[in-house]
């Protein structure tokens, strides 16, 4: 059975991303998936359960921290909500980020060599 | 203290995680069903998009989890349920291994307490032995004693040393203690100053001797053993100041010395001083044992530099009487050989044990090899839910993993099961052990033990499991989930690993057998050897020793000594009497002495080669069953007369005069003092350190002879010869008789002379048994393997044989092509495990007596009795194959 050609985040990538997205707003894990899944123009094929991992990480790392809630369909759901040190590290690991993009771009763009 | 509150509240966030997954997934249903999908089109879709689950699931519990360690921890659990679900597969696996491994554990308690852990005494590895050689004393200076220090020796080497904290001279002996209920003949140590220093334990009560009580003619003191003060004083601590009497002689108790102390390999009763007068010392009287403690930092190439220093002091300031040649030594070539005090202690006893050990070692590996036999069949019928495990998501590893735990559990259960028949295996070996094995009192179980039990424990598990692991890992899921459950016909691939097996297992039996076969011819050419003695189950030995001032007078010792003689006569069922200063194989240490022989010329400072001499009763050749070559025995009147007369050895005979007869005639004697005595018998060459060593040649003089020193021997082992030796009423008439004569006699050392003998060849029977034990143990699991083995295969190719028999085979074309695999099998195995043996029993050499370490015999012998025991091994399992009637085999396909 062939696959579709998929690629691979980075390590970190999906991590980024939901912390990223938190710091809008709090949310539980299935709008925090549709709601990626939805910035991102439906480019990144992310497999939807592979957000627990790494929201379980964050929480361990304290920084997201969950309380039970309700949603906006009346269930019972862990919302998420990022902490203070959350978002330091959000802001870290943004500008090594964007520092290696630009490398990388550089890199990769036309002419010059 | 974070992770603490994790640890215990993991239960709950797993708990949430799933609730949370659940819900996402609900959540994702509802609204691809509001996109107009069927309820049941909606879940299948969630769940594809949502992932593996239970992968997704585990994975985030990880990030809570220790995660390699819970992993382990659930193998352990899977481990122990897989175990749980076949319990005979468990039984027979277990008890394979426990058994290896109890063994192993038995015989390393033994190395571990004998060779490995240091002596009893503070800072044990400062302790040596003042051992020396001396070639040019051959006799006198043995290969295991080394030339004993002489009084002399000890004063200058105490006061010149430069290498020494401390050193002193012991000897051990036995002494008679009467004045309480019966008289007793006890074991004990004299010992000089820094003796006590030297081991430094301190006593349990009182005090150490000081240098005053080592003053010639001084208080007489002595120390007792804590097995002495329990048994004779109730281990009453007021002892200290009372006294008793040794030897005829009063002491004054000064301290008791605490349980399990030993002066280097001697238990002992009492300990009393030396007390050396300077004034009286020669060089000669080589018989005292020298330890000393080395200084801090010097090494024994220094210490032994520094007695060889002290040599030459020696032999200017002392001197053996007016006219003897001090420097006559020099001819000795006596020559230092400081070695650490252990090693004395174990002498060569090392050699035995790590035999003992590496075939125990071998027997271990055969039963892994069964193990892993087992574990390959146990494996090849859980391929189905390995390829189940491996579908699901798991990888090679954790495959690798959960089965190696598996297997290391298995090893570790075995262990423990092990190491409680190991107790039991411990206290057999001590009973069965030679009673001359060193310490071997101090062998027990110790944390040492137990540690080196549970690593091998597990490292067996990781050997038996590694090769069913690596094998049924692989990738072939499709294949095992697709044919799982049909009887294909194996493949020769699959059968190659158990086929590895049997051959080293039949190697590796060789070898063992092997060296259990040369123990055994070993022991039988042992038992074809004329000791010197008959009939020793019926010949009563007993030693007594009567004190100078008890008797003073030496022709009345001797009237004592043959008053005895004639009461022990008298006892109804004795055929005949005798004494002998010394039982060959007794174990004392033996005398020796020039003998210069009147026809021979020995020029200037020579002297003549030391002899081993004994005294010896009349009629106790005789007794003893000794033949005379040549010659007569003396006679009493002929003792008492003083008449010099003298026997010799049959070997001395012949070197001295060619044949036997050619000797009686001839004249010997000692030193020059001393009238020529007449040969007037030789005597049968007689093993006198026991049936290994070559018979020495030995002078028999009478039991009073005209001597420098005391002209009789007083202490002497008497030899009765009747059927009732051994039992309690004989015994009981011979006290009576002995006491009869003199009541403050005490009896020691009384066994039958069979016991004395036994004990000689104590080692040998006890590596025979070890090494019968571990031959057995390897053919046993050998043939189990085997078994088991042809028994799984040819099961698995049931269809194949059904065909085959179908197609018109018969039985008998069957049955050979099954045999025919067995015995190359066989073949290569016998073949391997000759070269093996070939290399290895040459490691034994010095424990097999009359045969050598390739004897052809023995080799054939053993490959030929594993070769027919494989073959039967085979023959079973393939007689069944032949009954195999192809309908049947064949229906379920």
């Amino acid at each position: 059975m062939k696959k579709p050609i998929q690629r691979d985040l980075f390590p970190g990538a999906l991590e980024m991303m939901i912390l990223r997205t938190l710091r809008r707003q709090p949310m539980h894990g299935y709008a925090l998936v549709q709601q990626i899944k939805r910035t991102s123009d439906n480019v990144l094929q992310i497999e939807e359960g592979s957000l627990y991992p790494a929201l379980q990480r964050l929480l361990k790392e304290d920084f997201v921290k969950a309380e039970w809630g309700i949603s906006s369909t009346n269930r019972r759901v862990r919302i998420y909500k990022l902490t203070a040190a959350g978002g330091k590290h959000l802001e870290r690991e943004l500008s090594s980020f964007e520092r290696m993009l630009k490398g990388i771009s550089l890199v990769l763009a036309p002419g010059e060599l | 203290m974070k992770w603490l509150r994790q640890l215990f509240s993991r239960r709950q966030i797993y708990r949430e995680l799933s609730e949370e997954i659940q819900t996402h997934l609900d959540e994702k249903t509802e609204e691809l069903m509001a996109d107009g999908m069927s309820r049941e089109d909606a879940k299948q879709a969630a769940l594809r998009q949502f992932g593996n689950i239970g992968l997704i699931e585990e994975k985030s519990r990880n990030v809570w989890a220790w995660p390699t360690l819970e992993d382990v921890l659930y193998d352990i659990r899977y481990g122990l349920r897989a175990l749980r679900h076949s319990p005979v597969f468990t039984a027979v696996a277990l008890l394979t291994i426990a058994i290896g491994i109890a063994a192993n554990a038995a015989v390393f308690s033994v190395v571990n307490s004998v060779l490995l852990k240091p002596l009893n005494y503070p800072n044990a590895e400062e302790l040596v032995a003042l051992h020396q050689a001396a070639p040019g004393a051959e006799g006198l200076a043995d290969f295991e004693n080394g030339l004993l220090l002489s009084a002399s020796m000890y004063v200058t080497y105490a006061e010149h040393n430069q290498t020494f904290q401390s050193l002193g001279v012991w000897i051990a002996g036995t002494a008679n203690v009467t004045g309480m209920a019966e008289p007793e003949q006890v074991r004990t140590v004299s010992v000089s100053d820094g003796v006590l220093q030297t081991l430094g334990v301190p006593p349990a009560v009182g005090r150490w001797f000081s240098q005053a009580d080592q003053v010639p003619n001084g208080p007489r003191r002595v120390i007792l053993s804590y097995g002495y003060w329990q048994r004779r004083f109730g281990g009453d601590r007021t002892v200290i100041g009372r006294n008793i009497t040794v030897d005829s002689q009063s002491r004054e108790i000064v301290g008791v010395m605490p349980q399990g102390f030993r002066f280097v390999d001697s238990d002992f009763d009492l300990t009393m001083p030396l007390a050396f007068n300077r004034g009286q010392l020669i060089l000669a009287g080589f018989g005292f044992h020298g330890i000393a403690r080395l200084k801090l930092g010097a090494t024994l190439t220094q210490a032994d530099a520094d007695l060889a220093r002290m040599l030459p002091i020696w032999m200017d300031s002392w001197s053996n009487g007016p006219g003897t040649n001090p420097h006559i030594y020099e001819t000795w070539r006596i020559t230092p050989m400081i070695r650490p005090l252990k090693q004395q202690v174990i002498g060569n006893v090392g050699e035995l044990l790590w035999v003992v050990m590496g075939t125990i070692g071998v027997v271990m590996l055969i039963a892994c090899a069964n193990v892993t036999n087992l574990l390959l069949v146990r494996f090849e019928a859980r391929q189905q839910e390995l390829a189940v495990r491996t579908a699901l998501g798991a990888g090679r590893a954790r495959i690798i993993r959960g089965l190696l735990v598996e297997s290391v559990m298995l090893g570790i259960m075995g262990g423990f099961v092990g190491v409680g028949l190991a107790y039991a295996g411990v206290r057999l070996l001590v009973a069965i052990g030679p009673t001359n094995l060193p310490r071997l009192n101090e062998v027990a179980i110790d944390a040492r033990t137990l540690a080196f039990t549970f690593v091998l424990s597990g490292l067996s598990g990781l050997l038996f499991g590694l090769i069913p692991a690596l094998k049924y890992s692989g990738p072939r899921t499709g294949s095992a989930l697709v044919s799982g459950g049909r009887t294909v016909s194996v493949s020769r691939e699959r059968h190659r690993a158990r086929n590895l097996l049997v051959i080293g297992q039949v190697a590796m039996a060789l070898v063992l057998l092997m060296s259990a076969g040369l123990m055994i011819r070993t022991f039988g050419a042992l038992r074809k050897v004329d000791p010197g003695f008959g009939d020793p189950q019926h010949l009563q030995a007993v030693r007594i020793s009567i004190p100078e001032l008890l008797i003073s007078e030496p022709e009345r010792v001797t009237r004592t000594q043959k008053a005895i003689l004639d009461k022990l006569s008298a006892i109804a069922g004795v055929k005949s009497v005798g004494f002998v200063s010394e039982m060959p194989m007794e174990g004392f240490d033996s005398e020796w002495d020039e003998i210069f022989a009147q026809d021979k010329v020995y020029s200037g400072d020579l002297i003549a080669p030391l002899r081993l001499y004994k005294n010896i009763s009349p009629g106790l050749l005789q007794t003893a069953g000794t033949r005379l070559v040549a010659g007569r025995e003396m006679t009493w009147s002929e003792v008492y007369a003083l008449q010099p007369v003298v026997l010799v050895s049959e070997n001395l005979a012949r070197e001295m005069w060619g044949t036997p007869s050619a000797a009686i005639g001839k004249h010997v004697r000692e030193f020059s003092q001393m009238p020529w005595h007449e040969v007037i018998g030789v005597v049968q060459d007689v093993r006198e350190k026991g049936l290994q060593e070559k018979s020495p040649e030995i002078v028999y003089w009478a039991p009073l002879v005209r001597n420098r020193f005391d002209p009789a021997i007083r202490t002497v082992t008497f030899v009765i010869r009747s059927e009732r030796a051994g039992t309690d009423s004989f015994l009981n008439e011979v006290r009576a008789a002995v006491w009869s004569v003199n009541s403050e006699l005490p009896l020691a050392s009384v066994q039958t002379v069979q016991e004395v003998y036994d004990k000689s060849v104590a080692r040998t029977s006890f590596t025979l048994v070890m090494l019968g034990i571990a031959g057995t143990m390897a053919l046993a699991l050998g043939i189990i393997g085997i078994y088991g083995v042809r028994s799984y295969t040819i099961s698995q190719r049931k269809r194949e044989i059904g065909i085959r028999l179908a197609l018109g085979a018969r039985g008998g074309d069957v049955l050979q092509m099954i045999l025919r695999q067995g015995t190359k099998l066989a073949l290569v195995g016998v073949v391997i495990g000759i070269g093996g043996a070939f290399a290895l029993t040459r490691l034994m050499t010095n424990l097999l007596f009359g045969v050598t370490a390739h004897d052809p015999l023995t080799f054939a012998a053993v490959a030929v009795l594993l070769i027919v025991v494989v073959l039967l091994a085979c023959y079973i399992p393939a007689r069944r194959a032949t009954l195999i009637d192809p309908s049947v085999a064949l229906r379920y396909e």
